[in-house]
């Protein structure tokens, strides 16, 4: 294998409704620092049907070229098809390194590009980085279930390709009226040969506060001690107008339901506040929470890691101190509410 | 007639592994081997499968002698048979030398009784990864079909399965031709206690075992670490934060200096009457 003809870095833009996903940006951020650092151009790959409009909009956000594959056949994601797509742009063009987001559709894609090509793939990434010279990538992610954090190389096989887990990166501010190169591809593939089909796309709309969206998310861990020791998280988010989260075990032991799981396995959550209540701050579960404004602890172990994760922490039993933060609270908005009058 | 193969591995418990913080390494002997929780899920399905439309299970491992222990316990599950491939020539494999292994020997279960469908745990809880499962798929020129949470029809006869595929938001039904590979979340089934009978069974159950040179047409440089293009460069703990401040005093001043720390964000609980 000849590197010298591999390079560019890439990105897998993921389009849902009609909208390209935060995650894809988020990348195209990531992936201008390692094409900026390697001296080589980003390039996004689009892929769907009635999407070729959207390439204004990856321009802004740091693309510098965006391959596409506008076509009928591929107006709902299929493995198999978008497979063949981007494999072929890959046999074609010869990126150095392939992004996607580590979405239910972007792990599904690099799982299969991945070994027909063959190359590496590295899962759920947290950091990303490239050698300058040899344009090794270097990317690291939770692992051993979260308790460590390991690098992974592909150093013998090229693209080199990752997953990235969401909101871990940054978009860059859209510049407006940015320009690239639009390439207008066509996959040689016949809907035939495709032996899949999508009988019908449910999405859930009625959930309360997303969590991934909320400005405020109160967690509890098993600290609480059992589900009925867990409503204390549902209170003071009940109170601060919040969304409730949970670590691993909470939702494992059934205290909560799997889309509340914050971490690793769950979701990432980058809120404004985020209290940890009851977590004692595995790394699978800081992974999914880091990034937040400001990280409020609470938990009776002085010891607990998540202390080190937090601005704020307090050392004491969640069962007197929730119920007070809860009263203060109230009484505070209250004041606010009468001031107003 | 069906005939499912179930994917497994024996994992390490990471839940309760303990790390040596001064070596950043795993202590391995600190944790018991489990069968991937995820997996017991993939056995779970494919026995379920088998009591609607009839049919086979057999599982399939890839790991060192004693992970017959696993399969033990899918035999509890309700599994027929027991597959094991087991070769120093398999060790350090990363997911795509993985996939490669295991398809290898699903290739040669065929021959004994060919397959229509394989079913995988989402992923294992020591790799994480959810890459092997999909890998086996493109090897077998299977369909992949991944993040099933619900197996709404199997059409043995004219060669069909629709299934329900769980979405970051919600969920979609496809429809793919047989023989096709699932891997399936944690919420598609429960798996209960396991019957006498199959406890009893298991007990007594031996798996059959192959080597590297039992299986046919095998390219021993996409074995084990040799087959394997990604490798750990190093592993390490996160720097850890300074952290931050310590709230102290009793519990009423504590929450007093939250309190106030939080008020200065006020504009934040705009809909709770604030600023």
């Amino acid at each position: 294998m000849n590197f010298e003809e591999y390079s560019g870095i890439w990105v897998f833009i993921e389009v849902k409704d009609g909208e390209v996903v935060p995650v894809s940006l988020e990348l195209l951020g990531a992936g201008k620092e390692l094409a900026d650092k390697r001296g080589t151009e980003l390039a996004g790959v689009l892929i769907g049907e009635n999407v070729t409009h959207l390439t204004d909009s990856l321009f802004e956000y740091g693309a510098d070229t965006v391959y596409v594959y506008d076509d009928a056949i591929f107006k709902d994601y299929r493995t198999e098809s978008y497979m063949k797509a981007l494999l072929e742009c890959c046999q074609k063009y010869k990126p150095e390194v392939i992004l996607y987001g580590a979405t239910s559709t972007g792990k599904d894609l690099a799982s299969a590009v991945a070994t027909d090509l063959p190359t590496g793939l590295t899962a759920d990434s947290t950091i990303l980085d490239i050698e300058e010279d040899t344009g090794l990538l270097l990317a690291s992610r939770p692992a051993f279930g979260g308790n460590i954090m390991a690098t992974i190389l592909c150093k013998k096989y090229r693209p080199q390709m990752a997953t990235v887990r969401p909101k871990v990166m940054k978009a860059l501010t859209p510049e407006p009226g940015r320009k690239g190169k639009l390439v207008e591809e066509t996959a040689s593939l016949k809907e035939e040969d495709i032996r899949t089909k999508v009988l019908e796309i449910v999405r859930h709309t009625t959930q309360k506060v997303k969590i991934d969206e909320a400005d405020i998310i109160v967690a509890g861990g098993k600290g609480l001690g059992s589900p009925n020791g867990f409503q204390l998280v549902h209170q003071l988010a009940e109170t601060l107008g919040g969304a409730v989260g949970g670590s691993r075990d909470v939702v494992e032991a059934g205290w909560i339901e799997h889309h509340h799981q914050v971490g690793q396995t769950g979701v990432t959550v980058t809120p404004k506040i985020y209290f940890a209540i009851g977590i004692s701050g595995a790394i699978q579960h800081i992974v999914g929470m880091q990034n937040s404004g400001l990280i409020i602890a609470i938990n009776n172990d002085p010891e607990a890691p998540i202390f080190q994760s937090s601005h704020y922490g307090i050392v004491g039993d969640a069962f007197e101190i929730v119920p007070l933060l809860i009263e203060q609270f109230k009484q505070a908005f209250n004041r606010e509410a009468v001031d107003h009058v | 007639m069906l005939h499912i193969v179930a994917c497994i591995k024996q994992v390490p418990d990471t839940k309760i592994i303990k790390m040596n913080p001064k070596t950043n390494t795993m202590d391995r002997a600190s944790a018991p081997a489990i069968l991937n929780p995820y997996d017991a899920h993939a056995v779970e399905e494919a026995v379920r499968l088998k009591k609607r439309y009839g049919g086979t299970v057999s599982v399939l491992t890839m790991g060192p002698p004693p992970a017959v222990k696993a399969i033990k316990k899918c035999i509890e599950i309700g599994a027929d048979e027991g597959y094991m491939i087991s070769d120093r020539a398999f060790a350090g494999a990363d997911t795509l030398a993985t996939s490669y292994a295991l398809t290898k020997a699903i290739e040669k279960i065929s021959k004994i009784k060919p397959v229509d469908l394989i079913i995988c745990g989402k992923m294992t809880i020591d790799g994480d990864t959810g890459q092997v499962g999909p890998g086996i798929a493109r090897r077998l020129d299977m369909p992949p079909l991944t993040s099933v949470n619900k197996v709404k029809e199997i059409n043995v006869k004219e060669g069909y399965a629709v299934v329900q595929r769980k979405l970051e938001d919600g969920y979609e039904v496809i429809q793919s031709t047989m023989p096709c590979l699932m891997s399936v979340e944690k919420e598609i089934n429960e798996v209960p206690y396991s019957s006498m009978t199959n406890m009893l069974k298991a007990a007594r159950y031996q798996p059959i075992i192959w080597a590297v040179a039992d299986l046919e047409d095998v390219e021993r440089t996409q074995l084990g670490l040799k087959g394997s293009p990604t490798i750990v460069s190093k592993v390490w703990a996160p720097t850890k934060p300074s952290g931050g401040e310590m709230l102290e005093g009793d519990a009423a001043q504590q929450t007093e200096k939250l309190l106030n720390i939080l008020l200065e964000k006020k504009e934040l609980f705009a809909g709770k009457g604030g600023a």
